[in-house]
């Protein structure tokens, strides 16, 4: 569907004037810098209140049809809408596992009863949603994953545990990779895919204590935990595939996303006018040679990942590694997204020592924190050196 | 209130772009294959006169000039995805350095220019000589054009200088800023004497040009030679990020080759995430150096360049420059004790690197400038 651009402007606007209408007051507490950092109840309950104004006002989701909960218009507007989400610096979207990955999932390859299970109450933020891939043992090697899922009668019987569970703590459901067949010839073959309920006897979640000294992730444990078998998506063994579609809307090589900011955006723009006012060697730090190097170097890396995208649109100009740009999209960005923070702290002289909680820390240590949380995008749903194996294998071709 | 430091991320296509991207890389890998390459590293002009001919038949030394003066009338946007196919398949010729002059001259010279510009669409080369020392970032000239047009000063790293038949002289006239048109059969017996390059796919001398006496009408003065310098300047360091960014790709590809058939203790040395994972930052780089070429291909038109035209100019030479240097350091040490050997093709995008690390400025140089261009209104 391509929209006249008049249109979108038209909307843009409307957007534009109903978030600098709506968005919401300093709560007085500190808040998530993503989906990945709800630690309390209170920033829950905020950003749920949030999260549900958004989709009353027919921002989130709108490219989803009607029938469950979207408003079945194309895509460019929702992007639009996260545009200027993010430039509004509005709190973040906590749903995002249920809205950009679970969700668009379901649309795509659920079945009819599954779609109108569960569209709405992701949209709505009702319905609070976690991923249960990652293992102890096992943090990217997802085929290696070692929880059990045994079928017995209409059940099946969950024990094992699963490690960096965002939300696992506040969760209704979880998507959640099992294994149903031990020692199957590849590992892969082994493992089925559950759209399993958490607040059922035997599971419990366990919060974990982050470099950020917040809280968001939990370690899940099942223990006898008995599921309804009618939650498997698909068939016994269908889990590999059906989690790498998942990790497709995860990555954001397939369109389809509900939308919402998953995380603060943060640029170049951002990490310089911080910096105005200081001094490095009794000079304005911006005046300073080597740090305006660096600068340039973070600005270009930003520059790039935007030009990029506007490329990959371009097929005359992509044909040497058709799918180099959006496959290497999480690498790129998560790296410069890191890299971007830790010079924002790297430039900030002594200041950069202070913590959340000192009262001279430079934006309430919006900064340090903004550092730290970065290492979640370039560990979380493949580390940077997976991804790099990724892009080695599948976009140059390279051996395993 | 500042502006975004991001600026422009505007990028056009246009179909016959894409027509002379698709006939250029054709063309090259047909005409420039390895062994041509490399047949023509130690021959006098380094390419092969017949194909240069085919070039200019195909109307490339026009490409940018105007329709009036026999040219396209595409400008220099339609030249990177030519430039850019030649750097892939490491082809010579003349042409970058023509299409350079052409446009100093167009920009600086306006009706005047037009007859060097006829013969330079028509395939004359043509090259500029600027430079009077290794620093790329000095501005200062002391060559000079008197009243009698009378030329004194020598010229150094004159691209082409073997067989540019039209040489644009930077000089200063009466203290000011001009450009002296001197042709082949005006120069002094030995006024050439042409260096040897670290890249032998390249051709480049110093030029003595004193006691030239040059004819009214072959000097160029006025308002319009500063900006035009400049501009010229910004276009060099393009259209050699375009070239650079086609050589990256092919030294990609060279070593992407070697990972997959080279075994070392029993496997493809490219299951080894050692080398694995610098190639994918070796495909990263070359896909960020072809965004901003692009990029300001899209922003360049026949008028003084815009203050985002610059910018991307800048940004494409700086990110070209470092992508080559890792790409061509990178594919040597891939290739083992083989990358050490003449034979080994990873010798030339090595060497390849080292010229276009200077050519037109390197990437601290272009990045010293973008500080001031983005990060000086935040003082």
């Amino acid at each position: 569907m391509s929209v006249p651009a008049s249109e979108l402007k038209a909307f843009r606007a409307d957007v534009s004037a109903w978030l600098a209408d709506n968005k919401p007051a300093d709560p007085g507490f500190l808040l998530p810098q993503s989906f990945m950092e709800v630690g309390s109840e209170q920033q829950l309950d905020f950003l749920r209140e949030w999260q549900h104004k958004l989709w009353s006002a027919g921002y989130l989701g709108m490219a989803w049809p009607k029938e469950y909960g979207g408003q079945g218009v194309a895509g460019a507007f929702q992007k639009v809408a996260d545009q200027e989400m993010a430039r509004h610096n509005v709190p973040i979207c906590f749903n995002t596992i249920g809205l950009n990955w679970v969700g668009p999932m379901i649309l795509d390859i659920g079945s009819d009863a599954e779609r109108a299970k569960y569209l709405k109450g992701i949209l709505s933020g009702e319905d609070i949603w976690c991923q249960g891939f990652s293992e102890p043992d096992h943090g990217s090697d997802l085929g290696s994953a070692q929880t059990r899922a045994v079928r017995d009668g209409d059940e099946y019987v969950v024990n094992g545990s699963k490690i960096w569970t965002t939300l696992g703590n506040f969760a209704k459901y979880m998507i959640l990779l099992a294994r149903t067949t031990p020692n199957t010839e590849r590992k892969y073959d082994g493992l089925s895919f559950f759209l399993a309920p958490m607040q059922i006897p035997g599971v419990d979640a366990h919060p974990i204590r982050k470099i950020t000294g917040e809280y968001g992730f939990n370690q899940m444990f099942f223990t006898d935990a008995r599921i309804p078998a009618d939650c498997m998506m698909g068939d016994e063994g269908d889990g590999w595939r059906i989690a790498m579609k998942t990790l497709e809307y995860e990555r954001g090589v397939s369109a389809g996303q509900a939308g919402g900011l998953w995380m603060i955006r943060v640029l170049a723009d951002d990490a310089i006018s911080q910096l105005q006012g200081h001094t490095r060697d009794g000079e304005p730090v911006l005046a300073d040679p080597m740090a305006r190097d660096r600068l340039v170097q973070i600005i270009m890396e930003e520059k790039a990942l935007q030009l990029g995208q506007k490329r990959a649109g371009i097929s005359a100009l992509t044909t040497d590694y058709p799918f180099s740009l959006p496959i290497s999209g999480k690498y790129r960005g998560t790296e410069f997204t890191r890299r971007l923070r830790q010079l924002a702290v790297a430039l900030q002289g002594g200041d950069g020592a202070l913590y959340v909680g000192d009262e001279d820390v430079r934006e309430g240590g919006f900064w340090q924190r903004a550092y730290f949380n970065a290492f979640s995008a370039t560990i979380g749903g493949g580390t940077t050196q997976v991804q790099a194996n990724i892009i080695g294998e599948h976009v140059l071709g390279l051996p395993k | 209130m500042t502006r975004s430091v991001v600026g422009s991320v505007a990028m056009d296509f246009s179909d016959e772009q894409a027509m002379l991207l698709d006939v250029a890389r054709e063309f090259c890998r047909d005409k420039s294959p390895m062994d041509v390459v490399r047949a023509n590293l130690e021959t006098e002009t380094g390419y092969d006169a017949a194909v240069w001919q085919e070039m200019i038949d195909l109307g490339w030394s026009g490409i940018a000039l105007p329709e009036s003066v026999g040219g396209s009338g595409l400008g220099v946007g339609a030249v990177v995805p030519v430039v850019e196919a030649m750097g892939r398949a490491l082809l010579g010729t003349p042409l970058l350095n023509t299409t350079l002059a052409g446009q100093l001259l167009l920009r600086a010279g306006g009706t005047q220019a037009e007859p060097w510009l006829a013969k330079i669409a028509a395939g004359m080369p043509a090259t500029v000589a600027h430079l009077e020392s290794a620093d790329w970032g000095s501005e200062s000239c002391f060559a000079t054009v008197d009243g009698n047009g009378v030329i004194d000063g020598k010229k150094c790293f004159v691209g082409d200088a073997g067989v540019a038949e039209i040489f644009v002289v930077v000089v200063s006239a009466a203290g000011k800023p001009a450009l002296a048109i001197v042709t082949r059969e005006q120069l002094a017996a030995n006024a050439v004497q042409m260096n040897t390059l670290i890249d032998l796919t390249k051709r480049s001398g110093k030029v003595d040009f004193s006691g030239v006496t040059v004819a009214a009408d072959a000097v160029i003065t006025g308002a319009n030679v500063v900006s035009a310098l400049r501009d010229f300047r910004l276009l060099g360091a393009l259209l050699v990020a375009a070239e650079s960014g086609g050589a990256a790709a092919s030294c990609l590809d060279t070593v992407v080759d070697y990972l997959k058939t080279r075994k070392q203790f029993g496997k493809l040395i490219g299951s080894y995430q050692a080398l694995k994972h610098p190639t994918v930052d070796i495909l990263c780089a070359v896909d960020n150096t072809r965004s901003f070429v692009y990029h300001a291909a899209t922003l360049i038109t026949d008028e003084p360049l815009s203050e985002d035209a610059e910018v991307a100019c800048r940004m494409a030479k700086a990110q070209a420059t470092d992508t080559i240097e890792y790409a061509g350091d990178r594919a040597v040490q891939f290739h083992g004790g083989i990358g050490f050997t003449w034979d080994c093709d990873a010798q030339l995008f090595i060497r390849r690197a080292q010229w276009v690390r200077q050519a037109f400025g390197d990437a601290i140089h272009h990045r010293k400038r973008l500080a001031n261009s983005l990060l000086d209104q935040f003082l």
